[in-house]
């Protein structure tokens, strides 16, 4: 379900633009709202593609995100004079200005933004981990078992894409929505090459997550490097010495099979 | 006509094109988004061909390109066959950690603060109104490769799309194959990104090839129609960008091909999904009506003479919606199958045959449920409830054979039969 959380994080730039322009402000919260409803949308969107018409499911997901991104690109230009985003800014967000958007109220600092919405973002997914941990455990590893048990499986994968969203747009403009991915995926995808037991799973990941972004934000400043883009390199050299002692045990486990 | 404009049209269509044929292979073997983690992995190699060597020079930027692509590729396919990770994940990983990579490569570029990085800027955003006399050439030439690849290949794309085993079995080189239709594949990507940018590449390589199977079974007749899908969608999205100030080209291509690609989808005869509501549709009145057919004759059968049924009677013994059945008596009367008498309908001769029908291949489905695959009694009736609307003469014919012609059914009612 990786590609659908990608695909999401690009069909909802026109709901940012719309919302954009219809409050003019780029607080979190309406952005949030306007790329939720177009991420659900999307989600509906590709799976009527898929179950309904038939269409193969990589190409369902294809159609949609590009169709919504052109559309959200459109947007952006016609209404260059008024609304301040851009596709870079999309792409690539830069992590490095966050210090410099501050939440001031009545000219009192609290801290940069970002950090306060990634804060609740942080948050909001434990809680929701936490709360639906039955149902997503069912629904992400049994769909029609969880059905059965009674699991409105629909509605938590509903629920899980916004959290997808969600988590989208929190940070994408901080590291970009295909950054985004690479900090949705590889830290589960690394662990998961050794431990697939739910719960020491989400652990590893997590801690794989935070020794990525430490080493990345390391990288980036010895070599004076795009902090995001740093973060996503560690990662995938996270992921590719795990893939190679991976490949390796394989082939003993495979070579100690043939003698036995 | 403005001279720009034109070799804009004749880049983009050029482009859209061949990606379109290339991209309907993919289509067919269910790797669209194997071309959109491409279209993303290509950055690192070509930032790296702009640092290490003239970075002004395109084929230089395409051979790193095409280096980076082909590694990815065969990345994800490494991922895919060796570890247990799902290949939506091999494909997102390899994206975005190759896209990140060449992120961080560009930044250093930025910061050395070396000039002309409008050559990498193509590679992210696409610049179509960008395209020079230059372009062209190098469009054509790949436009030409690409045709004249897919020809040279067509049978081996073909077997390698549908089955690969019989391709091998066969004797065909498989992995050459997969390497030149990769080759061919990384330098649509490669060339075709740089109008549109890397994310709407997708569109390029999935979307015509989606509309185009909404119309036809045949590989030539859908490459052919993706491919002109694409020459539209690209003519079309030129026209309107230019039309429009400030407007970008990539985008409106897109747009115009969602626009074919979701229309397809939805008014394509026999495949469109208004066909196959209409079919639907007909399927159930054809049914309801069937049903209809099928309780005035059980009730003629029970009582031995011909009957008069209210719909308020036939509601009683069969759960309807009312506004389904008065629309099948009112079908079913126009085929003379039914009369109205009085407040009731009776069956005509002609209904009455096709009611004794449905109850036969009822009944004959029941027995062949019991006798030949060995099910209970009370466990057959819904099956056959489907199987009446279902059955062609032709099965029914070998059912009868096949059951001997019998008399009675697993509940001991008679099978009836046609007087003759």
């Amino acid at each position: 379900m990786t590609m659908v959380g990608d695909a999401i994080s690009h069909a909802v730039l026109p709901g940012i633009a719309i919302a954009y322009w219809l409050s003019q402000s780029r607080a979190s919260l309406w952005m949030f709202f306007g790329a939720a409803i177009v991420g659900v949308g999307a989600t509906i969107i590709i799976e009527v593609l898929r179950k309904k018409l038939r269409v193969q499911s990589d190409a369902s997901i294809g159609m949609t995100f590009t169709s919504l991104f052109a559309l959200g690109v459109v947007l952006i230009t016609y209404w260059s004079d008024s609304v301040d985003l851009d596709q870079e800014c999309v792409l690539y967000g830069e992590i490095a200005y966050v210090p410099f958007n501050l939440w001031l109220i009545d000219g009192v600092s609290y801290g940069p933004i970002a950090l306060w919405s990634s804060g609740i973002l942080l948050l909001v997914v434990l809680l929701y981990i936490i709360i639906g941990y039955k149902g997503l455990k069912m629904t992400s590893f049994n769909e029609d078992y969880a059905a059965v048990l009674g699991i409105a499986a629909g509605l938590w994968n509903l629920s899980l894409m916004s959290m997808v969203s969600l988590a989208t747009v929190v940070s994408f403009e901080s590291v970009g929505a295909i950054l985004v991915v690479a900090l949705l995926v590889a830290p589960a995808a690394t662990a998961y090459l050794f431990i697939q037991r739910l719960k020491p799973l989400l652990i590893a990941s997590a801690s794989i997550g935070l020794i990525g972004a430490l080493g990345g934000y390391g990288l980036s400043k010895v070599l004076e490097t795009s902090i995001a883009g740093s973060i996503a390199t560690v990662l995938g050299a996270l992921f590719l010495i795990a893939l190679i002692i991976h490949s390796l045990l394989a082939r003993k486990t495979s070579k100690y099979a043939m003698e036995a | 006509m403005d001279p720009i404009f034109l070799k804009v049209l004749i880049g983009t269509t050029l482009l859209a094109s061949s990606a379109a044929v290339v991209g309907a292979f993919s289509y067919l073997k269910g790797q669209s988004l194997v071309g959109d983690a491409i279209a993303h992995a290509l950055l690192p190699g070509v930032v790296l061909a702009f640092l290490l060597g003239d970075g002004r020079n395109p084929i230089f930027l395409i051979v790193g390109a095409l280096i980076s692509g082909l590694i990815a590729h065969y990345g994800i396919g490494y991922i895919q066959s060796r570890t247990k990770l799902k290949s939506d994940t091999a494909v997102s990983l390899v994206l975005s950690t190759f896209f990140g990579f060449g992120i961080m490569l560009m930044s250093l570029i930025q910061r050395s603060g070396q000039g002309q990085q409008a050559g990498l800027e193509r590679y992210l955003l696409g610049k179509a109104a960008a395209i020079t006399m230059d372009d062209v050439y190098v469009f054509s030439a790949l436009a030409v490769l690409l045709m004249v690849g897919v020809g040279l290949f067509y049978k081996g794309f073909q077997l390698m799309t549908f089955n690969e085993d019989f391709a091998s079995a066969i004797g065909l080189p498989v992995p050459l194959i997969r390497f030149t239709f990769t080759v061919l594949t990384v330098l649509a990507i490669t060339i075709g990104i740089q109008t549109v940018g890397v994310v709407l590449m997708a569109a390029l390589l999935i979307t015509p090839s989606a509309a185009a199977r909404a119309w036809t079974k045949s590989l030539p007749t859908m490459l052919l129609l993706a491919a002109v899908f694409a020459a539209s969608s690209a003519i079309t999205g030129t026209y309107i960008s230019s039309a429009i100030p400030k407007m970008p080209t990539g985008p409106w291509v897109v747009l115009v091909l969602a626009l074919f690609g979701f229309g397809s989808l939805i008014f394509a005869p026999e495949k469109g999904w208004l066909a196959k509501r209409r079919r639907a549709l007909a399927n159930q009145k054809k049914t309801v009506q069937e049903n209809v057919l099928k309780l005035l004759y059980q009730q003629e059968e029970r009582s031995e003479v011909s009957v008069v049924l209210s719909t308020e009677n036939m509601l009683s013994i069969r759960a309807m919606q009312p506004e389904k059945l008065r629309n099948a008596l009112r079908d079913l009367k126009r085929r003379l199958l039914v009369v109205e008498h009085g407040s009731g309908y009776a069956l005509t001769e002609l209904g009455r045959s096709e009611g004794r029908r449905v109850v036969r291949l009822h009944r004959l489905w029941e027995l062949y449920l019991t006798e030949r695959l060995g099910m209970a009694a009370d466990h057959i009736h819904p099956g056959a409830e489907t199987m009446e609307h279902v059955i062609t003469p032709e099965i029914e014919e070998l059912l009868v054979k096949e059951l001997g012609n019998p008399e009675l059914d697993p509940h001991q009612s008679p099978i009836p039969y046609e007087e003759a």
